[in-house]
């Protein structure tokens, strides 16, 4: 491959990324603050079709990113309400909320199917697209990439240097300690999901007007929601190391096309469907990265100690368990 | 399963007001929707009526989806009383479908088809075990998340599907998204003449509900799921083995699901198609959640979500609407049913929460 062909794969890979970095966000400042969205791939899809439509209708891009944000943000709301507020577990409303929202995509989005519709255009940044490698990488993309680029900068910087972030934080480890700091851990774990869903949402309108533009049965993004649930137990629930993770199963992706063409004699049903036991095989390394054997084992190793410090990540500690007041 | 005769009445008439009120609000909201997109809703409801009820054929068809509905919903049911949310109920139903068609294409099969069928339901039945194996001992050996290792394995069930509909078992000639091969004639489930059912499929679902319904109310294995469901250490501590018990939960569910795979395939299509699991695994979760885990009510949730999904077809045909709609309704059922539930008791609900 020669430069300018790995300049443009990692350029595809950067672009491919940003809604994925956008969900992953999104769901990772949730369920640090205590709640699971697991409706994740129905929203995605919901929110995609919602920003194409309102895009196509109103011939302005701005507001189908504004309206899938809602459509984002409704949706976790509504499973917030219900697991805080009306005590119902938040894997069953987010289960039955990833299939609602995605039926209700295809039936509404229906007469929107295969149509040519505005997208969003490249935005080279004047200057630093000039620098060699990153300037075509990271500054010749459009601008929901930059977002999705700043945005992790700024969930890092929000959760772990400001004494919101720390109120954020500590909703999702010991919902009890907040609420005797004179915080309201339901408040706010409402306040963070509606937060992350906006982020979710925007994930959506980034596939429909921008990664994979259009609106159909199937639109391209199924399966995404379920993948960037994963990267947030990869990332450890810090914003960073799941974007890392949401790049690198970009970067993976971009592979499975080129692996395609180098390999025909493998089916492509296998590229397809490659990313999930490779997901299954993720987790269960990491999972068996933090079981006692594994780490006595490791124990004089120094290499194996710093891999094993990378895998092991900390769940917030009432995540899934809404505080309840006495 | 509370079937006290005292306050009958009373419990009778909450139970019939809460249903009202959850038929109200789903209705509403349905009728939103259709709005929405610019449907006639009174006509989009009749011709969901009358495609599902509407004749004898009609009700055929609807029985011929609670089959599979109700064989998965009852799985179903020993996974969520042990708190496991078997995602992966809709992978098995494809693996048994995946195993009964191998069985079905052995060449001897045309000779003996009693044994081949027979066969084939007992290999649909290991093939659905098989794959809620992978995800029970992911989960108790290996601690990933029953819901990740569920969904993955549907996701690679469903490419070993195309895979073997488009490779080793495409037809002669031309490979396409209609399956593979018919099954010679002698293959199929035999039928009721008047209705097109099979009567074994009627037989199996109604023997498994009936099934569950002891299993977990009168045996120890009954108990112990509903103990280790709701308090996992407190059972452990009590001696009892929460990951053995899981195990057994997973391999019913995934036994039931193959077998309405088996179903699918031997009954219905008579070959393998790619969409052979049609998403029952996933309404089944939608029928128990709905039914509020009660085995009785199962199969009476799981009819009207067939009469929705069999009634739903008329809507592209007639209407030129996409057939989701019944998936936009069953779902808005379940979140209705999981507010007035909660509203009702703050008895904790089974599958509870999930630690990631």
């Amino acid at each position: 491959m020669s430069e300018l062909e790995l300049t443009l794969v990692f350029a595809g890979v950067v672009a491919g990324a940003a809604p994925i970095v956008l969900a992953v966000l999104g769901e990772t400042i949730t369920e640090k603050a205590g709640v699971i969205n697991l409706s994740l791939d129905g929203t995605i899809l919901l929110s995609a079709m919602v920003a194409f439509a309102v895009a196509l209708e109103t011939n302005n891009l701005l507001m189908g990113f504004v309206f899938a944000a809602v459509v984002g943000a409704v949706v976790a709301a509504i499973v917030a309400f219900f697991s805080i507020y009306l005590n119902q577990s938040q894997v069953a409303v987010g289960f039955v909320l990833t299939l609602m929202t995605r039926d209700l995509a295809y039936f509404l989005g229906n007469s929107y199917s295969h149509l040519q519709g505005p997208q969003v255009v490249p935005f080279p940044v004047p200057l630093l697209k000039n620098i060699p490698v990153f300037g075509p990488v990271f500054f010749s993309q459009n601008l929901p990439v930059y977002f999705s680029l700043a945005m992790i900068a700024w969930c890092w910087w929000y959760m772990y240097r400001t004494p919101l972030g720390l109120q954020l934080r500590c909703v999702g480890e010991h919902p009890r300690a907040s609420y005797a700091r004179g915080i309201d851990p339901r408040k706010l774990q409402m306040v963070y999901s509606i937060c992350g869903g906006l982020l979710v949402g925007l994930a959506g309108a980034t596939f429909s007007l921008s990664v994979k533009p259009g609106w159909g049965r199937p639109q391209g993004a199924e399966g995404t929601g379920w993948i960037a649930l994963v990267l947030v137990i990869f990332g450890g629930w810090n914003p960073i190391k799941a974007a890392t993770g949401a790049y690198l199963f970009s970067f993976l992706q971009v592979m499975g096309i080129y692996c395609q063409e180098w390999l025909p004699t493998v089916p492509a049903q296998v590229f397809q469907v490659a990313p999930f036991p490779l997901m299954i095989f993720t987790l269960l390394v990491m999972s068996l990265a933090q079981k006692e054997s594994v780490l006595n084992w490791a124990e004089n190793k120094d290499r194996m100690k710093s891999i094993l410090a990378f895998l092991s990540g900390s769940v917030p500690t009432a995540l899934g368990k809404p505080y309840r007041p006495d | 399963m509370k079937f006290q005769f005292d306050n009958t009445m009373g419990i009778f008439f909450r139970n019939v007001l809460e249903g009202l009120l959850i038929l109200l609000a789903v209705v509403f909201f349905t009728t939103v929707i259709l709005l929405v997109s610019g449907a006639p809703p009174f006509a989009a409801y009749y011709h969901i009526f009358k495609g599902s009820l509407g004749s004898w054929i009609k009700l055929a068809q609807v029985i011929q989806v609670w089959i599979p509905l109700t064989l998965c919903s009852a799985g179903l049911l020993y996974t969520f009383r042990i708190g496991l949310w078997n995602i992966g109920v809709e992978g098995q139903i494809m693996l048994g479908a995946v195993f009964t068609t191998a069985v079905l294409r052995v060449d001897a099969a045309k000779g003996m088809p009693m044994l081949f069928i027979g066969l084939a339901f007992i290999a649909g039945i290991a093939g659905g075990a098989i794959w809620a194996l992978a995800a029970g001992y992911l989960k108790t050996k290996g601690g990933v998340h029953e819901i990740f290792t569920g969904l993955g394995l549907n996701f690679v069930g469903q490419g070993i599907i195309l895979w073997l509909i488009f490779g080793p078992w495409k037809r002669p000639g031309i490979a396409s998204m209609s399956g593979t091969e018919l099954f010679p004639q002698q293959l199929w489930l035999p039928l009721l003449p008047a209705l097109r059912l099979p009567p074994v499929g009627l037989a199996l679902a109604l023997a498994a509900l009936v099934l569950t319904a002891v299993l977990l109310r009168y045996t120890h294995l009954g108990l112990n799921l509903k103990a280790i469901g709701n308090n996992r250490d407190a059972a452990y501590l009590f001696g009892l083995k929460p990951d053995r018990d899981m195990i057994i939960a997973m391999i019913f569910a995934g036994g039931f699901a193959g077998l309405a795979g088996s179903l699918q395939v031997a009954g219905v299509y008579h070959r393998l198609v790619p969409a052979i699991s049609s998403n029952y695994g996933y309404l089944a979760l939608l029928i128990v959640m709905l039914s509020n885990y009660n085995v009785w009510i199962t199969p009476a949730v799981a009819f009207f979500f067939a009469c929705l999904n069999v009634g739903n077809i008329q809507l592209p045909m007639m209407l030129e609407l996409d057939s989701s709609l019944s998936g936009v309704i069953q779902g808005s059922l379940v979140l209705a049913a999981l507010a007035v539930y909660s509203w009702r008791s703050r008895r904790k609900a089974p599958g509870g929460t999930v630690a990631a």
